[in-house]
């Protein structure tokens, strides 16, 4: 009978008390557990590392409301580009990929925010290896919509339904225009699942949507640091076809579904999804590009270019930081409280085991051997409580993983794993360690004689 | 020879800082499978002297010798192994681990010597004190007398050279009595174990050949 026996057996004498303090233990760790894998969803949410996109840019302005605006639609738009400014970044023989979105409106139902943009938005990855999928058809048409997979999950629609849009700041102010769905997208774990996606060239051709054509040329003067007569001339096509429109005769049609293009002059947009041109050759050549590409428009006063990481990084360090140290902090006090209760619970009981001990002692038991058999009730109390612990937190997680998916749209998966949990049990044995010492040393201290006969 | 005392001397002090004078051996002998009644009254140092020669205290001065190894000059956790490994103890309220059934107590009283605990043995001890249909049950579920059956076989349990029983049926019925003591007496005589029993009791001391008065701070006188 060795001493992990003679304390298991004493742990199992008193099993009230030694299943309450593992109790304890365990509900601490499914806590910490609970907190650890909150962070990192937190984490996980405003992850960037593998956004498909090297830049952003939009108008100047701060980096991280153009971050929050497009990547994760919460801030509004901070002003827009003209619609010349992103035909230029096409042709920029170092840009391979570079998409128009527009934003600010909402669905008239759940509010949820609305993103013109082309097809190619969704050819390339919104994550590191991760592809958008639709039920059906992408929106190709110019009324064409698909939806993100919250928004189709809390609105109760599907394919074939229709929808209008708010205008902006507007709640009151509801487009005619309606858009059908051709698509549900499957859920990403992004601001996506969020978000109606509109075609472009549908969002322009809603009423109220084009610029009117003077704002638009003093727009376009000030932003390419041009005179009027030089826009004008510039956009002298469009202009013509605007006045052969506007003498045009009505009457008899539906203009809201009147198939007139928007004029370039009177598009704008919020902000455009840049990947720069890479070379397999050069991994490195597409990053080196976008710096020097944002360096560039820094030193104008046009536009900005923001590589998405950087703002977010700074505002997870500042803030988000601030919270996880928060949370980390309370997971050490979570494992300070359970190490207490232990060690009440052994302590406890050492004035009720002196006899015990004694009788070991009289046996044969050396001091140390007393000392260690306390410390290993500890370790196995705390072992077990920690293992507990584990599961039971994981049991929530999966638990609830689905109900936070419903409510929220944030996508959980059930087995996420924190490596830091590794760290836990080892953590939990030392904390054992630290809090059976003083009952140990009781059991090491105890008189045999004085206690043998007591 | 199995134990010899050599001027044992112990006190206590009082709590008002005076010394109290508990005992105060000269010399004692007890040779290998002898038997042997330690008799005085309460509060006279028999457990004292019991704890002295089982290296569980240790004198104010003298020496204990068993099996010609003073005890009283070894490191404490020595002294703690030699008790394991050389010395038998049964104790007046039994002492046995009450979260541990009869087999576990014979074993745990194997677990503080050197080598492995000998289940076959514990089973045997057992079996020899009338116990083995009774090895799962623990203390609680035997009776007194059942009890003092296994605190002897777990003195047993790692042969030692010698037995010491405080006052062993004290607690036990009186219908009880002659049994737990004759079975001290023939499982020490079959194992070639000296015995040294304490005991206040004259008709428990007259069933030894030798029996030893101890007097409050006198010699010890010996009866032949």
């Amino acid at each position: 009978m060795n001493l992990f026996t003679i304390a298991l057996k004493s742990i199992r004498q008193r099993l009230l008390a030694s299943s309450l303090t593992a109790l304890s233990v365990a509900l601490g760790v499914a806590l910490m557990i609970a907190v650890l894998v909150a962070n990192k969803i937190v984490t996980q949410s405003f992850d960037l590392q593998r956004i498909g996109y090297d830049l952003i840019v939009g108008p100047k302005g701060s980096e991280l409301d153009l971050v929050l605006n497009t990547v994760f639609r919460i801030a509004p738009p901070i002003e827009n580009l003209p619609w010349r400014y992103y035909e230029e970044l096409k042709e920029n023989k170092h840009i391979g990929v570079a998409i128009p979105i527009a934003l600010g409106d909402s669905t008239e139902e759940g509010n949820f925010p609305i993103l013109g943009t082309t097809v190619e938005y969704f050819g390339v990855e919104y994550a590191e290896g991760k592809k958008f999928r639709t039920s059906s058809e992408w929106p190709r048409g110019k009324w064409e919509s698909v939806v993100g997979a919250t928004v189709a999950r809390v609105n109760g629609w599907s394919v074939g339904d229709e929808f209008r849009m708010v205008h902006a700041g507007q709640d009151d102010h509801v487009h005619d225009e309606r858009f059908t769905i051709v698509g549900i997208l499957e859920p990403t774990g992004t601001p996506n699942d969020r978000t109606v996606f509109v075609n472009l060239s549908g969002f322009f051709a809603i009423s109220g949507h084009e610029k009117p054509v003077e704002e638009a040329i003093a727009r376009e003067a000030e932003f390419f640091g041009e005179t009027v007569e030089q826009v004008r001339a510039y956009h002298a096509d469009d202009l013509k076809e605007m006045a052969a429109h506007a003498h045009h005769d009505h009457s008899g049609h539906d203009h809201a579904h009147h198939d007139h293009p928007t004029p370039n002059l009177q598009k704008e947009v919020t902000a455009i999804l840049v990947r720069m041109k890479e070379d397999p050759k050069r991994p490195t050549l597409a990053q080196s590009r976008a710096i020097e590409f944002a360096a560039q428009l820094r030193e104008g006063f046009k536009a900005q270019a923001v590589n998405p990481i950087r703002p977010m990084q700074r505002l997870m360090n500042n803030l988000v930081g601030n919270v996880r140290m928060i949370l980390l902090y309370l997971t050490g006090i979570i494992i300070v409280v359970s190490g207490i209760s232990i060690f009440v619970s052994i302590y406890n009981s050492m004035s009720e085991r002196k006899r015990e001990i004694a009788i070991m002692r009289a046996l044969g038991a050396d001091r140390m051997q007393v000392f260690s058999i306390i410390l290993t009730e500890s370790m196995i109390l705390c072992l077990i409580g920690g293992l507990i612990g584990i599961l039971l937190g994981h049991g929530l997680i999966i638990a609830a993983a689905p109900i936070v998916t419903a409510r929220t749209g944030l996508v959980i998966d059930p087995l996420i794993f924190e490596p830091l949990e590794l760290t836990l049990i080892p953590i939990m044995i030392g904390l054992a360690a630290l809090v059976g010492f003083i009952p140990g040393l009781t059991a090491y201290r105890t008189d045999v004689a004085e206690n043998l006969s007591s | 020879m199995s134990l010899k005392l050599i001027s044992i001397q112990k006190s206590y002090k009082e709590p008002s800082g005076e010394n109290l004078p508990v005992l105060d051996v000269p010399e004692f002998e007890l040779k290998t499978g002898e038997q042997a009644a330690l008799v005085g009254s309460s509060g006279g140092g028999k457990t004292t002297l019991l704890n002295i020669i089982s290296g569980i205290t240790t004198p104010d001065s003298g020496q204990v010798l068993i099996d010609n190894v003073e005890i009283t000059r070894l490191p404490e956790a020595a002294r703690d192994r030699f008790r394991a490994e050389r010395i038998g103890f049964v104790y007046q309220t039994f002492n046995l681990l009450p979260a541990f059934s009869a087999f576990e107590n014979v074993l745990l009283g194997m677990s503080f010597a050197r080598g492995r605990a000998d289940r076959k043995r514990a089973k045997e001890l057992l079996e020899k004190v009338g116990l083995g249909h009774r090895l799962s049950h623990r203390p609680g579920q035997l009776s007194v007398g059942e009890q003092q059956r296994v605190s002897i076989a777990r003195a047993l349990a790692n042969r030692p050279s010698l037995m010491l029983a405080d006052e062993p049926t004290a607690s036990v019925d009186p219908a009880n009595q002659d049994k737990i003591l004759d079975l001290i007496q023939s499982m020490c005589r079959e194992h070639n174990v000296s015995l040294l029993l304490v005991t206040h009791a004259p008709e428990i001391a007259q069933r030894f050949d030798r029996v030893i008065q101890l007097a409050d701070f006198n010699q010890v006188l010996q009866k032949t």
